[in-house]
């Protein structure tokens, strides 16, 4: 079912959290509510789920007004992250509680409790309590609880923060398996860029209560609308250089170096600029050479992380596939490939 | 190595246990000593029982003279304690639960307030309250003391369910609305079992206040039909004509044995109170 939300604004007292704030979800699709903390994105799934009432705006679920409904009426599936199983029930009173409090007969629930835990693969667990279980498996009864009901929306809200780093690669692919075989509409709120990226059709980043850019994943790291943008999406994350256009050139600020772009043909002398470069584009490969020296070296396995501060001192990180001829502190000749790099004004809008 | 500390922590208590046998040994002569002469007889000034009998245990089976039955009176203390155990623990919990997580309207205030009546000790209020309860017809009756001796202990009780409510984390009620509970089943269903052992607490600690409730039924409620047994216990002392010490002291022991049998087995329950009500 879509989901649409028209000037939605909320503010608590006199803290203006969400401003008019226009997002549309499709039907069957998972989109990503992606940004720092503290930058309403939460708040956004509580008024969807109707715990928050909106200040102003419109909430429609398909072509339903839901603004008003309490959300005991909205058939919303939430899974917290803190899970909020109940922790004095079972594992199958916790998936049922949502059925038993319809008053659906007993076996019915019995049955679809059954159903939905075999689904999410915790049929052996039905009877423990949820102190008796691990981290991932109350996840998959807190998912278990969400689904059991059919709802019109799944809203996951941080699901995967408190998972250790191999169950969280485990659920996440988990997660989205569930969501594409109940083709159920969902909304991830995450402040982790790679779960974002990884099971999520479309990504919203949010800044300061905004929505900054909606857009598939891969569009959006090609892509990005601002420096924020490009500076959240990426591990490692995107280096920037400031500097200023001078004669279709990107020039440093101290002068030291000088980078022709296509890119800055119709940019004024002058202009201040920042310059995104990811670290997959800068290395043995690409156009234009620039030197510096390496201060900091990881390996992580398959690859290997530089750090290379140029004459400037600003830092362009550089990650390429093994090798060990480069130590720290070694002065090394690496180039940028011109056409991968992102143009920000200053204000940090992309060129 | 180990053992040697081992053994030296263990002695080390040993001083402070003798010190305190030491200065507890009068309170446990007087217990020893309340039992005793109970069940004996002693010549006047001798420490020694000479004979035993049962004869000061007769009130459980003999009406005494211008005296309700024991029995009567034991069940009327029952009532007393069991109902304003009930009216407290449901007026608290939900008040707590109101005041806890509720958008009340003044909620500093009336918290401020329910502290401030609980800083009032009862006798100040007792005239009034005797005036008030005359001119309303429930004098002398059972159900006039048990509001009034409700009534007095409810701001403590609504305020540790409120200390205790706060602790329940604010996920679980909002997963409630949202599997579609409505808030008084959120209530009653997901969040009063998470305070259990509060309810426990509460409940137990509110019996016994009513159990030992002296002066509020001696006030409000004197008469033979509806007393309770402290009263009883304070009739058989101010009575000078039937003047027996021995009968008195068993009463108190009969008085005093629920009290004890609800300590033995409820203890741990007990400790709540102390434990849990002062977090968050």
């Amino acid at each position: 079912m879509r989901i649409l939300l028209d000037k939605f604004s909320k503010s608590f007292g006199s803290t203006k959290v969400i401003e008019a704030m226009d997002l549309e979800v499709g039907s069957g699709e998972m989109l990503a509510l992606l940004g720092p903390s503290g930058c309403g994105k939460s708040t956004t799934l509580f008024a969807i789920c109707g715990i928050h009432r909106p200040t102003a705006g419109r909430i429609l679920f398909g072509d339903r007004d839901v603004t008003n409904l309490p959300s005991q009426e909205r058939n919303v599936g939430v899974v917290f992250q803190s899970y909020a199983l109940y922790p004095h029930m079972t594992v199958e009173e916790n998936i049922g509680f949502p059925l038993t409090v319809r008053r659906l007969p007993a076996s019915d629930i019995k049955r679809r409790v059954a159903e939905i835990s075999a689904l999410v693969h915790i049929d052996n667990l039905l009877g423990r309590r949820p102190s008796q279980l691990s981290g991932g498996q109350q996840q998959r009864v807190a998912l278990a609880r969400a689904l059991i009901r059919r709802p019109d929306v799944l809203l996951l809200d941080e699901p995967l923060a408190n998972l250790d780093a191999k169950l969280r690669l485990e659920m996440r692919s988990e997660i989205r398996r569930l969501q594409k075989e109940t083709g159920i509409t969902a909304i991830l709120v995450t402040h982790d860029q790679v779960e974002a990226m990884s099971m999520c059709d479309r990504i919203a980043i949010m800044k300061e209560g905004e929505i900054v850019q909606i857009a598939t994943p891969s569009e959006m790291y090609n892509d990005p609308r601002s420096a924020f943008v490009a500076g959240f999406l990426g591990n490692p994350p995107i280096s920037f250089l400031k500097g200023k256009a001078l004669g279709g050139a990107f020039v440093s600020d101290d002068g030291n170096f000088r980078l022709p772009l296509g890119s800055l043909r119709d940019i004024g002398d002058g202009r201040a600029l920042t310059l995104g470069i990811r670290p997959e584009h800068f290395g043995p490969d690409g156009d234009l050479a620039i030197e510096g020296k390496v201060v900091f070296a990881e390996t992580q396995g398959r690859e290997n992380l530089y750090d290379v501060v140029l004459a400037d001192g600003s830092v362009l990180r550089s990650i390429q596939p093994v090798r060990d001829d480069v130590k720290l502190g070694d002065c090394v000749r690496w180039n940028l490939s011109s056409e991968a790099a992102f143009v920000f004004a200053e204000d940090g809008r992309r060129l | 190595m180990a053992d040697k500390t081992q053994i030296s922590v263990n002695f080390s208590s040993v001083p402070v246990i003798f010190l305190l046998t030491l200065v507890s040994l009068p309170l446990v002569l007087m217990y020893t000593y309340l039992f005793v002469d109970t069940i004996s007889n002693s010549e006047a000034g001798s420490l020694i029982p000479n004979e035993l009998t049962l004869e000061h245990w007769r009130f459980l089976w003999e009406i005494r003279p211008g005296k309700a039955s024991i029995w009567l009176v034991t069940l009327n203390t029952f009532i007393f304690a069991a109902s304003i155990t009930a009216v407290i623990l449901i007026v608290s919990s939900m008040a707590g639960y109101v005041l806890s997580r509720l958008n009340v309207p003044a909620r500093g205030l009336l918290l401020a307030g329910v502290m401030v009546l609980h800083a009032f000790p009862s006798v100040t209020l007792i005239i009034s309250i005797f005036i008030v309860l005359q001119y309303v017809g429930l004098y002398n009756s059972l159900i006039g003391v048990i509001l009034v001796k409700a009534a007095i202990d409810m701001p403590l009780g609504i305020w540790l369910m409120k200390g205790f409510y706060d602790t329940v984390p604010w996920e679980i009620e909002m997963a409630g609305l949202v599997d579609g509970a409505s808030r008084f089943t959120v209530w009653r269903r997901l969040v009063l079992p998470q305070i259990k052992p509060a309810i426990m607490a509460l409940g137990l600690f509110s019996f016994l206040t009513g159990w030992s409730e002296f002066i509020l039924p001696q006030v409000l409620a004197p008469g033979a039909q509806v007393q309770v047994l402290s009263v009883y216990l304070a009739s058989l002392i101010a009575d000078d004509n039937n003047f027996d010490f021995a009968t008195f002291k068993a009463v108190g022991v009969f008085y005093v044995v629920p009290v004890l049998i609800l300590y033995v087995f409820f203890q741990k329950h007990l400790m709540n109170i102390y434990g849990g009500g002062t977090k968050g």
